[in-house]
């Protein structure tokens, strides 16, 4: 018996406790992943009103509903929240429900850090929202945080905002930790690595890209804090130091970070489209080697955002072919997509909707990135809105289709419910139709000239504005339909699930009731 | 790795943690260390016109009089610096190889001491590896009396070997108020700024 099971004997209890306590206190990975989703959906929405303020004030042009400090502050709290409170909490959270029955194991390997690694989120994102209400405002200097604009120059709430990056960090990298030695050691007898579903592996290289790259983030944080508080000169010219190490530093740490937000989708659509296209996953090792190619690149390629800062001809034409040759491994990767669905007995069930246009809308972010990888072209589109539509196509119908097809996926598992298809697929189509209507307009805009990060724009670019700004409220309503759906499914209004809802699905996943039992794997399942 | 997972237990678990913590420790590790990394890369390329320390040189070398390059010199100054910083000459006509000397001024006007800091940088990024300082005021900060006026001397040679492609170099300098002065005149250091200011 393992040491885990050991800890839950001692628990003296079978199904979970009472009250407030059994979150609070629970180390059991059903419950933990439970939380970090709804935390990161709170926080979705949360970041999401956000950019409602922000395409509301860019609905016309002009200045009209918010102050352009505040604007900042929205462009600024916006990203943050998105990339540190929604994108990468959710994938923990489905890490946490999925990985220990994919690999059919009774729990995390380290379920009391587990514990610890959730509930530090909530504090570092109260120190972050709460950075709003202070004097002087919030963060202001954009989610990269560039020095001087957030040493010198930034907010006195800066020194809060770095605290809770701390703090965000540490839970980051205590789930990667988790992650990795339950993916090492929690394995059920018979799954050999490379039996291991492609969600395991994803998160198995995502979680050796945060141990890799957070704790230089909560370097370069640290240093944008003695820079402020202790007198030191990292990224001050007048005692010595370099602005631009600061964006070396950053960015270091900032492309893995871009796909550390990405593999863990890979692993959910590489699960999805086999299922509902009733065929095994096409090339599942070149699956697995792409995915560790994209990682080991993730680190040679960061300087490809900062091309305009002056880098020698040399040094521009190394990051430019090395971010190209990422375009390898990912065409690897959605070919195998379309292989597997090519002549599959496919039906369009929401997973399978979500997956299908992630595939497609990703690889437009992808070749919008293969654009922005041209170094003498990224001259001209630097810090438009052609960069903001490029990383919103990967993010949005990258991340975060990804979650939402995890979440239909395996919801009948979580809660015993079918969700209701009707409505699935209406969440899709809204948000598959007000996502392209509020991004896809940002290329044009950005190659037209239109810069990120300001309240105004010229008068030529006020249609495509209203455009993006109508299908962003259409997308961010929509959201709160998604809601609606979990709650009625959570409630148990719905058809009961049966322990396998999608018949072309596979993994051990299914092998237990729907809905999962508190406890499962107590014994090890047999891997053939 | 292990091919039976589960029956390891906990020492394997500490095992894993050891080196995920590791790992944590040396990338930390790494992010700082990537400050000095940086500064020697950027010396020893000459990538962001960082111009290296006092030359020494080891012979005299004869002026390569065939060849002229025309170095120029700007000065501006940082944030909140009150100073005039201008250099004596805005262009000059060298040979590579000999040794000249040109002069900055520097006046502080205000009524207190200042301490100053020039930090140089030359373009283009090719060139500053030829590009040697015998002496420079920017090897030392400077402090002047309220009103004080200097001349600050920079002596430099331009290496024989520098490209054919380059037949000009700029050289920069900001200078910037290193604010470590005299505690008396403090009280009139709290001029009011635009932008918000940390600590």
């Amino acid at each position: 018996m393992s040491a885990v099971a050991d800890t839950h004997a001692q628990d003296h209890h079978h199904g979970p406790a009472k009250g407030m306590t059994r979150w609070l206190l629970t180390t059991n990975h059903k419950d933990i992943g439970s939380m970090y989703l709804i935390f990161s959906f709170a926080m979705f929405l949360l970041g999401g009103s956000m950019a409602m303020v922000i395409r509301a004030e860019l609905f016309q042009p002009g200045l009209q509903i918010v102050e352009p400090e505040f604007f900042n502050q929205m462009t600024t709290m916006h990203g943050l929240i998105m990339v540190f409170g929604a994108v990468m909490p959710a994938f923990v959270g489905l890490a946490n429900w999925m990985l220990p029955l994919m690999v059919g194991a009774p729990d995390m390997a380290l379920p009391r850090m587990n514990n610890w690694s959730f509930w530090l989120l909530p504090a570092a994102f109260l120190m972050l929202v709460s950075t709003l209400f202070m004097q002087g405002g919030a963060p202001n200097f954009g989610w990269t945080f560039y020095a001087p604009l957030s040493t010198t120059y930034g907010p006195p709430s800066t020194t809060f905002f770095i605290f809770a990056v701390h703090i965000m960090g540490i839970s980051s990298i205590m789930g990667a930790i988790n992650v990795i030695a339950t993916i090492l050691n929690m394995r059920a007898p018979g799954m050999t690595l490379m039996k291991m579903p492609l969600f395991v592996w994803t998160w198995l290289i995502t979680a050796f890209l945060l141990i890799a790259v957070m704790p230089v983030l909560a370097g370069v944080v640290t240093m944008m804090l003695m820079d402020i508080n202790f007198g030191t000169s990292f990224f001050d010219a007048a005692g010595g130091g370099d602005p631009v190490l600061f964006q070396h530093v950053f960015w270091f740490f900032g492309h893995p970070e871009v796909y550390i937000m990405i593999l863990p989708a890979f692993g959910v659509v590489s699960h999805i489209i086999p299922a509902f296209a009733r065929k095994p996953l096409f090339g599942y090792a070149s699956m697995v080697y792409a995915v560790g190619a994209i990682a080991l690149l993730s680190f040679l390629v960061w300087a490809h955002h900062m091309f305009t800062v002056g880098i020698p001809i040399f040094g521009q034409l190394f990051f430019m072919y090395a971010t190209m040759l990422i375009a390898v491994p990912t065409g690897v990767k959605v070919f195998n997509w379309v292989a597997t669905m090519f002549r599959g007995s496919m039906t369009f069930e929401t997973p399978m909707l979500f997956s299908v246009a992630f595939v497609i809308l990703f690889t437009i972010g992808g070749f919008s990135g293969l654009m922005l990888a041209i170094a003498p072209a990224d001259f001209q589109y630097h810090d438009t809105y052609f960069v903001v539509a490029h990383f919103h196509y990967v993010l949005v119908p990258g991340a975060i289709f990804g979650i939402f097809a995890a979440a239909y996926y395996w919801l009948p598992k979580w809660t015993g419910t079918m969700y209701d298809e009707t409505l699935g697929k209406t969440h899709f189509w809204l948000s598959f139709v007000g996502m392209n209507l509020a991004f896809f307009p940002m290329h044009f805009l950005g190659l037209a000239g239109m810069p990120r990060r300001i309240p105004d724009y010229a008068l030529q670019f006020a249609d495509f504005n209203m455009v993006s700004s109508v299908g962003a409220f259409m997308f961010g309503a929509t959201q709160l339909l998604f809601l609606f759906i979990v709650v009625k499914c959570v409630r148990g209004y719905g058809e009961k699930a049966s322990a396998k809802p999608w018949e072309g699905a596979e993994g051990l996943e299914w092998t237990v009731p729907s809905p999962a039992p508190y406890h499962t794997f107590a014994t090890p399942p047999d891997v053939k | 790795m292990a091919s039976t997972p589960q029956n390891n237990g906990r020492s394997s678990n500490t095992r894993v943690v050891a080196w995920c913590l590791g790992g944590v420790i040396g990338m930390f590790g790494f992010g700082f260390a990537m400050v000095p990394l940086y500064d020697v890369f950027c010396e020893i390329t000459g990538i962001n016109g960082k111009t290296a320390g006092r030359y020494e040189s080891t012979q005299a070398t004869e002026a390569d009089v065939n060849r002229t390059v025309t170095v120029q010199f700007t000065a501006q100054n940082g944030p909140d610096m009150p100073w005039v910083f201008k250099p004596e000459v805005r262009s000059i006509k060298v040979h590579p190889g000999e040794a000249i000397t040109v002069n900055f001024i520097a006046e502080n006007p205000t009524t207190r001491t200042m301490v100053g800091q020039a930090v140089p940088s030359l373009a283009p990024s090719e060139g500053t590896g030829y590009f040697h300082k015998t002496e420079c005021f920017c090897f030392n900060q400077q402090q002047l009396e309220a009103g004080e006026r200097v001349e600050m001397p920079l002596v430099f040679i331009v290496d024989r070997a520098l490209p054919d492609t380059i037949h000009k170099l700029t050289l920069s300098y900001t200078l910037y108020d290193q604010k470590l002065e005299v505690p008396a005149a403090e009280t009139a250091a709290s001029e009011s700024t635009t932008t918000n200011r940390n600590g």
